[in-house]
């Protein structure tokens, strides 16, 4: 083996470092996948076979046209595109929940396979537009919401808030 | 802050700590000049001529602020692993220097980037703080700052300190591609990033151009402040050299003053 100089052994021994660290954190990370996960998708829930009364996390699209309001309650549909999970709700919704936007439930399945959520909060998505726009857009009839479908119309979509 | 050139005369040169304080301080001024105006320039946009978003209205305006704060938090950290790599590789006399101005600097865009991202997701997302894969991997970026500039304050002998907090840089730099990567690996409350896709921004230009803007204002300031930190620093530094000098020749004994 050639000699090296300092510097070149320094290097080396960085190197090998980084490589060993890189290893290591990636072993740590994919055996913590389960537990970094925030969120299960529907479809994940139903692989997982998470047992009822198990405090999670769901989430997915508000399905449209799912959502129905009663004097004490919410219930809605998530959905992944290939499953689906039917969500009862009783609270305050943020904002921007509505139909067809990305939503996260925490509660639990019922016995009856629907999960009763406590708390929900919505995911933005990492789409922007400025309000004018979808404005123009939505009076057109051009209007494509998330999930690139066309939006329910509004009183539909009010049926959520 | 050097650049790698054909001469090793002048990598030399811009290497002395001396050198840097003479050629530096014709660069505070015009940098400083520069984030006032981009940052002028920033705000307006920002605030005033730039539109609301269709779905967070008015709020979206904190992204202007959020964004920028927490690509330099990563970018000030890529600073400070390049400063890390110079010290232990080539003992660079101004690595030490850049990387402990850099550390504060970092922790500071880190901690406004989560503060705006709590206000901002008040009224988005419904709560200000979650624990998903971006949010927690964010949080121990900026604990790994505080252990950092701890470790600057911990250690007396500044040389020896330069070389373990090196170490320990460059290990953490798994953070930053854990932070990079936490919205695709898991699935997160915080959404996938809107600039740099593999589509293009998700972001029309109006609202692209104010956050650019501010990007750069952002990045000068860092500049700025990098810049002045350093020259600080090496004038610390050689206070406590002559202060341990001083105090040799007077006979006394040669105690290792901490040159903070």
């Amino acid at each position: 083996m050639a000699k090296l100089t300092r510097k070149q052994k320094r290097l080396v021994i960085i190197g090998g470092l980084a490589v060993v660290v890189a290893i290591a954190a990636g072993f740590i990370l994919t055996a913590l996948r389960d537990q970094i996960i925030y969120f299960y998708s529907p479809t994940e829930l139903l692989e997982r076979d998470i047992a009822a009364g198990q405090p999670v996390r769901i989430g997915g699209l508000v399905k449209d046209g799912s959502c129905a309001r009663t004097a004490e309650a919410l219930s809605f549909v998530v959905t992944d595109g290939a499953n689906e999970t039917k969500v009862a709700y009783n609270g305050i919704t943020p904002d921007l929940f509505r139909e067809g936007q990305g939503v996260i439930a925490e509660g639990s399945l019922n016995a009856g396979g629907e999960f009763e959520a406590t708390t929900i909060l919505a995911k933005h998505d990492e789409n922007y537009m400025p309000k004018e726009v979808a404005d123009a857009l939505r009076e057109q009839g051009e209007w494509y919401g998330e999930g690139e479908q066309p939006a329910a119309p509004p009183a539909a979509e009010n049926a959520c808030r | 802050m050097t650049s790698e050139t054909k001469s090793p005369g002048f990598f030399s040169r811009l290497a002395h700590p001396g050198q840097f304080l003479v050629w530096s301080r014709y660069l505070v001024w015009p940098l400083a000049g520069l984030t006032v105006i981009l940052f002028a320039i920033g705000l307006y946009l920002a605030l005033v001529a730039s539109p609301a978003d269709y779905q967070m209205g008015e709020t979206v305006r904190i992204m202007y602020m959020h964004v920028p704060n927490a690509w330099l938090s990563m970018m000030c950290y890529g600073v400070m692993a390049v400063a890390a790599f110079g010290t232990l590789v080539w003992r660079h006399p101004l690595a030490d220097v850049a990387a402990k101005s850099a550390a504060p600097l970092g922790a500071i865009f880190t901690a406004i980037a989560l503060l705006t991202g709590i206000v901002w997701g008040i009224p988005t997302w419904g709560t200000g703080w979650v624990w998903d894969g971006r949010l927690t991997s964010m949080l121990l970026h900026f604990l790994i700052y505080l252990g950092i500039i701890a470790m600057w304050f911990t250690f007396e002998d500044q040389h020896r300190a330069g070389r373990i907090i090196a170490v320990f840089t460059l290990i953490g730099v798994v953070n930053l591609v854990v932070i990079h990567y936490s919205v695709e690996w898991w699935s997160t409350l915080h959404q996938p990033a809107s600039v740099f896709t593999a589509e293009g921004p998700k972001m029309p230009l109006e609202l692209l151009t104010p956050l650019f803007v501010n990007l750069f204002a952002f990045s000068f300031l860092f500049a700025t402040l990098q810049v002045v930190s350093m020259r600080t620093e090496i004038m610390r530094r050689r206070v406590a050299a002559m202060q341990r000098q001083a105090a040799m020749n007077r006979g006394a004994a040669p105690s290792p003053e901490p040159a903070r």
